[in-house]
């Protein structure tokens, strides 16, 4: 679908600095990206990481304060109506127009985008059709439930066949349900060529639904790849955790000759709890139980993690992931 | 947790809503090829613009048709019914050396005038601030493929047809409520002066009202009325010839400040010539600068808020 521009999407060193009254606050410090036509990128990282912001900036909404940006071939900055005119953007609120009709918001985005009137109603028609809204064509927006709502912006940003379909966050605050009707959505259609960029703060949401992730972080890139690499890449370990009632005494694991033991990598002590990442878990939980007891300590509660992208953000990061 | 990435396309058709390949890849399929151009796409916003108007016809209608029916019915029919005691207007007039004048006529260009900024501000900066707070809807009409002065000045221009009317309206208003004998003496000799200061008054409002809702604080807006449309209005001309204040000569100059003055005394020069005015070219010079000053920062003020 994209001409032969490169890549849908790329970014360098793009940087965004917003200032204020206490200073400068940087919300995206030089990410480099890029999305090829036709995958299904996602771009995974906690509230508050620059998701939105980077959003924000390749959707020509939010003006980058260094780098550079290309989408569809098109310089973000240089030419945000081109970059406009390619995209469709699926926004983290809803931003329907609730002075119009669910048929409405299609229509006139049609025109917009300089569809005649015959046009623009008929694609309208198709749109409600498939995405299942037919029987709400006259419902004012206002009165769409979260769902349906969220299945009309999505038609809204397909009205004139956007090279790149940008959503941000698009299942937040919707219920279990409706998160799984919407990823169906997004797989059938890029199952059928649509390059999609989407941000997420689920972790099971990247790994169900994106080829590539790239992992992000107060405005960084941690790590970049498929999910399978990034297991690799950060060494597909189990996160073992114990908290204690108590504080955990200095020297309670060089004691206990944790990361003495086979697989282990990394052995962790912090205040109430031990962590142990390892490639071979078993038994290090019995272990750490007995460490503790050993120590005076009462095991409070224990999570194993198996590989997965939460065990990558805290291998990362070494904090755990907040949602 | 497992490992697994699956992104085969599984055939939901139970969930609702959910489409299948083959309508997703008809859809696709059968995707017009988009070719906006600006005027395009500015004509669609002001089609949105006039179907939203369309829908809430009754409430629209109602707000621009109260204030000046009230007013009307309050100075030109109440007051000279229960005695001409406040007739200061005219009494102000008549010292300005204009002879006789009922205050219905001196209410005219001033009635019109308000008119035009409360609809101005009714029509762009309330919207606006809804738009820019909460959800920020505004982002619905910034990601349509023309550059967002573009947007702001297609608000300016919608803002400006809806002042247009409100202040047409109180031409029948002001002809048929009054008591009698205390018709206004509205009398047009310039029909294309009267249009330009009109055209240019509702510009000027429409313009001021971008800037304001650009500038706001969406919890501050009792104070618009408190710090902007009260003040103005007041001190705007409405009620009495700018000449009648010379024995005020200090108001008479800071008023000056005042768009409404402009317009008031604009109109007042083209609809009631025979009364005392400012002249033509400080009017004329006063809008269409104004226009150019506030459509400016107006359209500098929405671009920054929409691109943060």
């Amino acid at each position: 679908m994209t001409p032969d521009v490169g890549p849908a999407i790329r970014t360098e060193d793009l940087r965004k600095t917003y200032k204020s009254s206490r200073g400068d606050v940087p919300a995206v410090r030089g990410i480099d990206l890029c999305v090829e036509s036709g995958q299904f990128f996602g771009l995974l990282g906690p509230n508050g990481a620059g998701k939105s912001t980077t959003i924000g900036m390749l959707t020509t909404l939010v003006l980058p304060t260094g780098g550079r940006a290309w989408v569809a071939g098109k310089d973000v900055v240089a030419d945000p109506v081109g970059v406009k005119r390619r995209i469709g953007v699926v926004t983290q609120n809803n931003t329907l127009d609730m002075q119009l009709t669910v048929a409405e918001n299609l229509e006139f985005r049609s025109r917009f985008f300089g569809l005649g009137l015959r046009e623009a109603s008929r694609r309208a028609t198709q749109l409600l059709e498939v995405f299942g809204l037919a029987d709400r064509r006259k419902a004012m927006s206002t009165d769409l439930s979260g769902g349906q709502a969220k299945r009309l912006l999505i038609a809204r940003a397909l009205v004139h066949r956007p090279d790149v379909l940008f959503l941000d966050e698009p299942t937040a605050g919707l219920d279990p349900q409706t998160r799984v009707n919407l990823w169906d959505i997004l797989r059938v259609l890029h199952g059928e060529g649509q390059t999609i960029l989407l941000t997420t703060h689920y972790m099971e949401e990247a790994e169900a639904l994106c080829e590539q992730i790239a992992v992000i972080d107060h405005g960084e890139v941690l790590a970049a790849g498929t999910v399978n690499e990034l297991k690799e890449g950060t060494g597909a370990e189990t996160v073992i955790t114990v908290r204690y009632e108590e504080a955990v005494p200095e020297g309670v694991t060089a004691r206990a000759r944790l990361a003495d033991r086979p697989g282990v990598s990394k052995v962790e002590a912090d205040g109430d709890y031990i962590r142990v990442f390892t490639r071979e878990p078993e038994g290090v939980l019995g272990e750490l139980v007995t460490v503790g007891s050993a120590a005076g300590l009462t095991v409070r509660d224990a999570t194993q993690l198996k590989p997965s992208l939460e065990t990558v953000f805290l291998t990362l990061t070494g904090r755990e992931y907040r949602e | 947790m497992t490992t697994t990435t699956t992104t085969t396309p599984p055939v939901a058709a139970e969930h609702p809503g959910v489409p299948s390949a083959s309508e997703v890849a008809a859809l696709i399929a059968d995707a017009p090829e988009p070719r906006p151009t600006l005027i395009k796409t500015f004509n669609a916003m002001m089609a949105r613009e006039f179907r939203v108007l369309r829908r809430n016809a009754i409430a629209t209608f109602t707000r621009a048709v109260m204030q000046p029916l009230l007013f009307v019915f309050v100075f030109a029919y109440v007051f000279p019914k229960i005695g001409g005691g406040f007739n200061l207007g005219a009494g102000a007039a008549a010292s300005a050396g204009t002879g006789a004048i009922n205050f219905a006529t001196i209410l005219v260009p001033g009635l019109m005038a308000s008119m035009l900024l409360m609809q101005g501000i009714m029509a762009v900066t309330f919207p606006l601030v809804m738009e820019f707070s909460w959800q920020r809807t505004i982002e619905d009409r910034a990601l349509a493929p023309v550059p967002i002065k573009v947007l702001a000045i297609q608000k300016i221009t919608a803002g400006a047809v809806q002042s247009f009317i409100g202040a047409c309206i109180v031409f029948p208003i002001v002809l048929l409520v009054h008591a009698a004998g205390q018709a206004p003496h509205v009398h047009v000799t310039n029909w294309g002066l009267f249009a330009l200061i009109l055209v240019f008054a509702s510009l000027l409002t429409s313009s001021l009202g971008l800037l304001l809702g650009t500038i706001m604080d969406p919890r501050k807006m009792q104070m618009l009325f408190a710090v902007i449309l009260l003040p103005a209005t007041m001190l705007g001309c409405v009620y009495y010839p700018w000449s009648a204040l010379h024995h005020i000569r200090w108001l008479q100059i800071v008023v000056l400040i005042n768009p409404m003055v402009y317009m008031s005394e604009g109109l007042r020069a083209v609809l009631t010539p025979s009364l005392g005015h400012m002249p033509l070219w400080g009017v004329l010079l006063a809008l269409v600068g104004g226009t150019v000053v506030f459509g400016y920062l107006g359209t500098r003020t929405f671009t920054k808020r929409v691109l943060n």
